[in-house]
């Protein structure tokens, strides 16, 4: 099964300064990721899962080390470019949903569609709200919303744009099981239906082991990969 | 364009889920208490002005010993200024075969510009406003010249070669004026008669004057326009050469309230820059997440900018039209108060409602902002990532930029500028290191009370630096008050000492010195409460350190009018209270007989001279050669009799001259004055009550603008209040529920707030009271100059005050979360 890489990184490594002198959070990271692949990171609490994937989404930039999404080099581009890059081929799902509070369930999901340029934004965004079974919640505010329904217009805002990659950072974190599992569940659906490819990092080793590959980190390194779950039926 | 249509959908739905509130609340009340401000002070500026014209009976006027031109009368009427014509001269007037000397003013239809005549049915009758002028053949003599001729309405007068009947006895005029040169009686004629008495010949002393008024610019205009076309020995005179009195009376106004302005202003700026803060700590998830989803960092400034700019011109608007309805509320409250209708509002106000809400957004939400741009993306993932911090320069440097230029805006005076900046920039020092301490000392404390206390003043000490923000915001906003207060104590103190109610209410002039001790008894014995007697003798200068007058050229009008008229100068011991040597020194008996004189700043400043230098006097063909011992500055506002020029006792003795005096008489006693003038026929009596009242007037109303602007003020401080306690809103909101949750009941949790506040305000009124004591003495005394007096008050009301307003304020706000149940709060709801 050879398909084309849509993220790379090389010897990824990031340090921060502490009171204890340097700290190395992730520490000479490499993977490729394939298009439509399904990858969980998985680890204890400050394994470095969280810092891994802000540097993968180019949230953050490495000490050392190299990121490319699509073929483009995110360490060689300033915080706009990467915030363009960003616009046109990333989209994201947060563990605390991270909508804009000020602006209703359609003009959250319309954001990174307007932040783009598309000028079907609303047209669009009814239609993802509308996948995610909310259609006649558009005009709620978040805190209008549950948990549940705060995370399903977050996907619908995360596929909108159709992302070339999709990073998830908990996304069943803050919700309870029979919610989670639903989230979960409306998650995978959308990715096999946009041919995204999903990179998350979760606790949950039930939602781990739905993705393809299963990344385990330890100390801030990648130790090993899990075997890949061959009844994951994603499709690809 | 698509940050645009973000900015306004997103602010639609901010001010909706109350997002946007406090920031536009606070930008509003900044505008409103500042334009409220400007449309009274304007609207009561204009009045005071307009009152001032009435002094000179014009907008200004053209003063010259020769006819003047009517090609002056004809270009202002071309510009559309009114115009009037007034003519005086001294002649003798009879009735049967009494007779006196009398000032006689012949006005144009349209006399006054300004003011009114007032006039009454019988001699020093109640006077009432005169329509018009006194018809052809009529004539409105004064209460002094109907005693001593003995006339009443009805009689006949005769003028030279024509003879008037008496319609009415003039009261009072706008323009009879502060000088002497026309103290003898007085009665007022139309011009158009003038020509029958054949009274103006060949070398007749006659004073001439044009008199102009119309709107303000025309006016200005036309002023530039006749000191271009004036011609030598015509004299033009505006509202700001009017009496000394009541100039200083509107310089201190003008100043006070630019000072109440500045304290609305820097309170505004205060809750601005706290709601702006709240309002970036508020955004800084929607802007790591809207970077997250790809907007450029210039994207989100953008945005926020956008907003920010909207806000301003919804603040500037709303803030306008509540100053514009809140000083209409309040003209209509003092309306019974003013003697006359104020003008109505100019609209130049909302111009500075609109500079001052963007000078206050650029210096105080702008620099956060940039700030907000500069949120990581990682945050989305760690919340605890916020901005790198913010360059010092442009932290401050905006804000400090916007504090000059606001407060330069509004006093336009270097000096008060100067002063105003420097004492704010310590007292924030001040306040910013004696609150560390106090929050420090109340930490200590906490041991030793109970656990709702010990619960809000840990939070003191815990938020130590929000806690010095808010005790140096309320501090400030508290000693503004306070001073505020000080200083118009002082002020009215000063007011009232300086006018009091028995101030001196008539002036008598002439009095012959063989009639001085038997005048002097007169007086007295019916009760009149007299001021000093002072001689007084008709003088010219001639020379300066020998030089002639004619060769020498001086720094202004003033100096050309001191040297070249005929003056008043006198002799005296002693140095009256009311005047303040500022160089050289006043004499001792030693020095009684020896050529010395003391001046008035005014004569020094006008003529360019100081102590040492010599002056020579021509006293009726006697020639004397003094050397200026002294310079005083006169408080001319205490309406004894003052000179500009004081000679040593022993010089002038042997010259002949008169005396002079000034006395106070209860308003009904115009019985005895009659028979004062019957008594002492060449004895000129200068009614000053009017004059007096005037001043009165626009005390009162500066004294009604002052009230305004401190209740703006005051709003202002509770802004600032709301918005520090809005700041920590959130943080109390979890922390309420946190406690909550862990079993203290709503009144520990709100005892806790209580005390908490209560603290704050008490350490806040603290420092503002010793900041309000030592701002109040340097106000007092360098900037208003006038004396200081301690005030224990100012203490008790600031520790009362603090406490009360803080607590009661941060109860009021921080209610809701206390009662919201904690469920809601730490789902995040």
């Amino acid at each position: 099964m050879s398909r084309e890489v849509v993220l790379k990184a090389e010897n990824l490594t990031k340090q921060v300064s502490s009171p204890e002198g340097p700290l190395t959070i992730v520490r000479d990271v490499s993977l490729d990721i394939a298009a439509g692949d399904s990858v969980a990171i998985v680890g204890a609490s400050g394994a470095g899962k969280s810092t891994l994937l802000a540097l993968l989404a180019g949230l953050d930039l490495p000490t050392s080390g190299r990121v490319w999404i699509a073929g483009t080099d995110l360490t060689r581009l300033d915080e706009d470019g990467r915030a363009r890059l960003r616009a046109q081929r990333v989209g994201f799902v947060f563990q605390s949903f991270h909508l804009i509070p000020a602006l209703t369930a359609l003009e959250n999901v319309m954001l990174p569609l307007e932040l783009a340029g598309r000028t079907d934004a609303r047209r669009a965004a009814l239609a993802a709200l509308d996948r995610v079974g909310l259609s006649a919640r558009t005009g709620h505010y978040p805190r209008q919303l549950s948990g549940g329904e705060q995370q399903r217009v977050a996907l619908a805002r995360a596929f909108v744009t159709q992302p070339a990659v999709l990073f998830a950072d908990e996304p069943t974190g803050n919700l309870d099981t029979v919610t989670g599992e639903r989230i979960c569940q409306l998650l995978f659906e959308l990715n096999a239906g946009s041919h995204t490819t999903l990179v998350l990092v979760t606790h949950d080793r039930e939602l781990a082991s739905r993705c393809r590959r299963v990344l385990h980190m330890e100390a801030g390194r990648l130790v090993h990969e899990l075997p890949v779950r061959t009844r994951v039926s994603s499709g690809s | 364009m698509r940050a645009l249509r973000l900015a306004l959908r997103s602010l639609g739905r901010e001010w909706r889920s109350g997002e946007l509130g406090v920031l536009l609340l606070a930008l509003t009340i900044a505008v409103a208490a500042l334009t409220g401000v400007g449309f009274l002070v304007g609207r009561i500026g204009e009045a005071v002005e307009l009152q001032a014209s009435e002094v000179l009976a014009a907008d200004i006027r053209l003063g010259s010993p020769q006819p003047i031109s009517q090609v002056y009368l004809d270009e202002a009427e071309r510009r559309g200024l009114r115009t009037a014509r007034s003519t005086a001269l001294l002649s003798v007037v009879f009735h049967g075969d009494e007779s006196q000397l009398t000032n006689i003013r012949a006005v144009t239809e349209g006399y006054p510009l300004r003011g009114t005549l007032r006039i009454a049915d019988e001699p020093f009758g109640e006077g009432r406003p005169a329509q018009g002028i006194p018809g052809p053949g009529e004539v409105w003599p004064d209460s002094k010249l109907l005693a001593s001729v003995g006339g009443s309405v009805g009689s006949e007068l005769s003028i030279g070669s024509a003879t008037f009947r008496v319609t009415r006895v003039l009261i009072s005029r706008p323009d009879q004026g502060g000088t002497f040169a026309d103290l003898a009686p007085s009665l007022i004629m139309n011009a158009a008669d003038l020509p029958a008495t054949q009274l103006i010949q060949p070398g007749s002393r006659v004073s001439y004057a044009a008199l102009f008024a119309g709107d303000r610019d025309v006016i200005d205009d036309f002023k530039l326009w006749l000191v271009a076309h004036k011609q030598r020995g015509e004299r033009l005179r505006d509202i700001r050469e009017t009496s000394p009195q009541i100039n200083n009376a509107i310089e201190r106004a003008g100043r006070f309230l630019s000072l109440a302005s500045l304290v609305a202003v820097l309170l505004c700026s205060i809750a601005v820059a706290m709601s702006a803060r709240r309002y970036v700590q508020r955004h800084l998830d929607a802007v790591a997440l809207m970077k997250t989803l790809g907007a450029t960092r210039a994207f989100t400034l953008s945005v926020s900018l956008l907003q920010l700019l909207a806000i301003a011109v919804l603040a500037a608007i709303a803030g306008s039209a509540v100053g514009f309805v809140a000083q209409e509320w309040l003209v209509h409250t003092i309306r019974g108060l003013l003697a006359v209708e104020l003008p109505p509002a100019s609209l130049a106000p909302i111009g500075i409602g609109f500079v001052t809400a963007i000078a206050v957004l650029a210096g105080f939400a702008v620099p956060p902002l940039l700030q907000l741009a500069r949120v990581p993306t990682i945050r989305v993932l760690r919340r605890d990532v916020g901005p790198p911090p913010p360059l010092v320069l442009l932290a401050f440097g905006p804000a400090v930029a916007a504090v000059v230029f606001l407060i330069y805006w509004v006093v336009r005076d270097w000096l008060l500028f100067a002063g105003f900046t420097l004492g704010l920039a310590g007292f924030v020092l001040l306040l910013t290191l004696a609150g560390a301490l106090l929050v420090r000392i109340a930490s200590g404390l906490r041991g030793s009370v109970g656990v709702a206390w010990r619960y809000g003043v840990a939070n003191l000490s815990r938020r130590r630096a929000e806690s010095l923000v808010q005790i140096v915001a309320f501090g400030i906003g508290l000693m503004v008050l306070l001073l505020l207060g000080v200083v118009r104590e002082d002020l009215d103190a000063d007011w009232r000492a300086s006018l009091p109610e028995d101030a001196p209410n008539y002036f008598f002039v002439n009095i012959p010195p063989a009639e001085r001790d038997e005048f002097v008894s007169f007086l007295e014995e019916r009760g009149a409460r007299l001021s000093r007697v002072l001689p007084m003798i008709r003088g010219r200068m001639t020379h300066i350190n020998g030089r002639p007058i004619d060769s020498l050229v001086f720094r202004d009008e003033d100096g050309d009018r001191f040297a070249g008229r005929e003056q008043n100068l006198t002799w005296a011991a002693e140095l009256g209270d009311d005047n303040r040597v500022v160089a050289g020194r006043w004499w001792t008996k030693e020095d009684f007989g020896k050529p010395l004189v003391s001046l008035a700043t005014e004569y020094r400043d006008s003529l360019g001279v100081d102590v040492g230098d010599r002056l020579t006097f021509d006293v009726a063909g006697e020639t004397f050669e003094v050397t200026i011992a002294g310079i005083r500055d006169i408080k001319w506002d205490s309406f004894q009799p003052n000179f500009f020029v004081v000679f040593a006792p022993g010089v002038l003795e042997g010259t002949a001259g008169t005396y002079m005096t000034s006395a106070y008489f209860r308003p009904s006693e115009g019985r005895v004055l009659a028979e004062l003038a019957r008594r002492f026929p060449s004895v000129s009596i200068f009614d000053i009550e009017d004059l007096l009242s005037q001043v009165r007037t626009v005390i009162d109303r500066a004294s009604i603008a002052v009230q305004s602007v401190f209740i703006f003020t005051l709003f202002a401080g509770l802004t600032v209040l709301l918005a520090a306690v809005q700041a920590s809103r959130d943080e109390r909101r979890f922390e309420s529920a946190m406690l909550r949750t862990l079993g203290a009941s709503r009144r520990t949790v709100l005892q806790g707030v209580l005390a908490e506040f209560t603290a704050l305000g008490l350490l806040s009124g603290m420092l503002a009271a010793l900041g309000a004591t030592i701002a109040g003495y340097f106000v007092a005394t360098r900037v208003l100059e006038l004396r200081y007096g301690f005030d224990v008050g100012v203490w008790i009301a600031g520790l009362l005050g603090g406490a009360l307003l803080v607590a009661t304020s941060g109860w009021i706000a921080t209610r809701s979360v206390v009662r919201q149940p904690p469920i809601l709060t730490l789902r995040g709801g």
